[in-house]
């Protein structure tokens, strides 16, 4: 029972579980935009570990894997980058139209003028 | 043995996910998700999962990383003025993301034994796809409808990231290099592409009975591209040309085409005639991985910022 | 015949993760950039180097040993060219990417 707890499929499953759990933190509590991108392909991550999880334990007839978790995410890690590439652009115009690259808290100083 | 190389990998990658939770600095981060993605990309080999592992070490770290570099330097004079770097609820969030791991860690450890799995059927039908690499034969004849999808997918980003220039620039290029480009860039640039497009071509042509595939190649090809477009060896290409167009349309177009042909020389959409099988997958392959390696590039090059030459 | 192999693998190998071990600790122990990369640069071509040449005879087949060395010369190709790239920047002192 502790080897099949051990085995590398449920430890990487684990491990894609904490990973989704960090990287939903990042999206959460950062207020850099990039660092929140960073975040979501981190969440990504994860789940997609969990997907290598269910696919290793689904070796059977002479395969040492699933296949079709493995597809799902193949399919996934380039939609993942589809996405990141998009939001990427979104925050490349946000820059260049407001200066900023966050999510500000509103400044407490009068001094500073609100660019939108 | 095994279970000491798995927990140093998993240490590595929780080591990395933490740091980039923590460092206040965000190229800092960038360059650990960087790390981040290439461990994973062992790890997937861990997990007998070469040819996700080959994806993984080429978007995940490779082609992901370039753009998160570059995004990083781009807007660097904003993280410079002082803001606060996080917002409040700290201690709700985390409450809430433990809860999300637990359950998830929960769903890992409760999973059903015996494990319920497609691979019998998948191996059952390998023989009449002509093919030797389940998961290619996964994205490309059963699943065939996903990938197209997907492609479409992989468009309507392209489209919309072309969207975000001003209404001026519309068609026109991005820019890509800087205005001194250091020498051994240009070095690597002429030396390094050749070997990569046979590189491609291989992993494209041994996808159909071994790891690889059309993603992995198609990233290769668009990684050699995006070089040789940095070191200024060649101009950015207008995105309003016609021949950029349709390298980008003509991957998902003919995987249209050879669908709707299974209406009439098979049992319906996207079903391929017996014996004709192979051949027409490793068609699709090759037109999709060119268009792949179009898309790729063009997400990473951005939307254009000079006004297209009239 | 196969003990001997596999020895000069574990000797090969080992040397190699030694020389990873050596320029990673000058990586954090060096004061400036331009230490880092050469420690960096040397140790870890000599050490992958000696990492291939280690796992040559482990090799099923000729192709399989000609990808290792392959993958050796591009390693070094692209370290080569990184390590150019970020000590051009430092000596022209911006900062540097990295």
């Amino acid at each position: 029972m502790i080897a099949s707890a051990l085995s590398s499929a449920n430890l990487f499953g684990l491990c894609g579980a904490s990973l989704a759990g960090f990287g939903l933190f990042i999206v959460i509590i950062h207020a850099s935009l990039l660092r929140r991108i960073v975040g979501f392909n981190l969440l990504g991550a994860g789940i997609f570990l969990v997907f290598g999880a269910i696919a290793r334990r689904g070796a059977a007839a002479g395969f040492d894997g699933d296949p079709v978790p493995q597809a799902m995410v193949i399919t996934g890690i380039v939609v993942a980058f589809s996405a990141t590439a998009l939001s990427v652009a979104l925050l490349l115009r946000l820059f260049g139209l407001t200066g900023r690259a966050a999510f500000d808290a509103p400044p407490a100083d009068a001094s500073r003028q609100d660019e939108t | 043995m095994t279970l000491g190389l798995d927990l140093t990998l998993i240490a590595g990658l929780l080591a990395l996910a933490l740091h980039v939770v923590i460092v206040r600095d965000d190229r800092n981060a960038v360059v650990a998700f960087v790390a981040f993605g290439l461990l994973l990309g062992l790890a997937w080999v861990r997990l007998y999962s070469v040819d996700v592992a080959l994806t993984e070490a080429a978007i995940g770290g490779g082609v992901t990383g370039v753009l998160l570099l570059r995004t990083e330097a781009l807007i660097r004079p904003a993280s410079a003025a002082p803001t606060a770097s996080r917002r409040s609820g700290g201690a709700l969030a985390a409450i809430a993301c433990v809860l999300l791991a637990g359950g998830l860690a929960i769903a890992v450890l409760s999973f059903p034994n015996p494990a319920p799995t497609l691979a019998p059927e998948a191996a059952e039908a390998l023989g009449r796809t002509g093919l030797g690499n389940p998961v290619t034969a996964v994205l490309l004849a059963y699943r065939s409808l996903d990938t197209l999808l997907e492609k479409i997918v992989l468009i309507i980003a392209l489209v919309g990231l072309w969207s975000l220039a001003p209404e001026t620039l519309w068609g026109g290029a991005p820019e890509l290099h800087p205005t001194a480009i250091p020498e051994p860039l240009v070095y690597l640039a002429r030396v390094l592409p050749p070997f990569g497009v046979l590189i491609a071509v291989y992993e494209f042509w041994v996808g159909a009975d071994a790891p690889g595939g059309t993603f992995q190649a198609g990233t290769i090809l668009a990684a050699m591209y995006l070089l040789v477009l940095k070191a200024g060896l060649r101009p950015a290409p207008e995105v309003k040309r016609t021949a950029l167009r349709v390298l980008v349309a003509g991957g998902p177009a003919l995987f249209l085409a050879v669908g709707f042909l299974g209406f009439l020389m098979a049992d319906g959409f996207l079903s391929f005639p017996d014996g004709a099988a192979k051949p027409l997958i490793v068609g699709i392959e090759a037109a999709l991985t060119l268009s792949i390696a179009g898309i790729l590039s063009l997400l990473v090059a951005g939307p254009p910022s000079k006004a297209p030459a009239p | 015949m196969t003990y001997i192999m596999d020895g000069f693998t574990l000797i090969c190998v080992s040397a190699g993760t030694l020389l990873f071990l050596a320029g990673t600790l000058g990586l954090l122990r060096f004061p400036d950039t331009l230490s880092r990369l050469h420690a960096l640069s040397k140790a870890d071509n000599l050490g992958l180097g000696l990492i291939v040449i280690g796992l040559l005879p482990q090799a099923t087949s000729v192709t399989g040993a000609l990808k290792l060395v392959c993958v050796w010369l591009l390693a070094q190709l692209s370290a080569a060219t990184a390590s150019q790239l970020i000590a051009g920047v430092v000596f022209r002192g911006k900062p540097p990417p990295k």
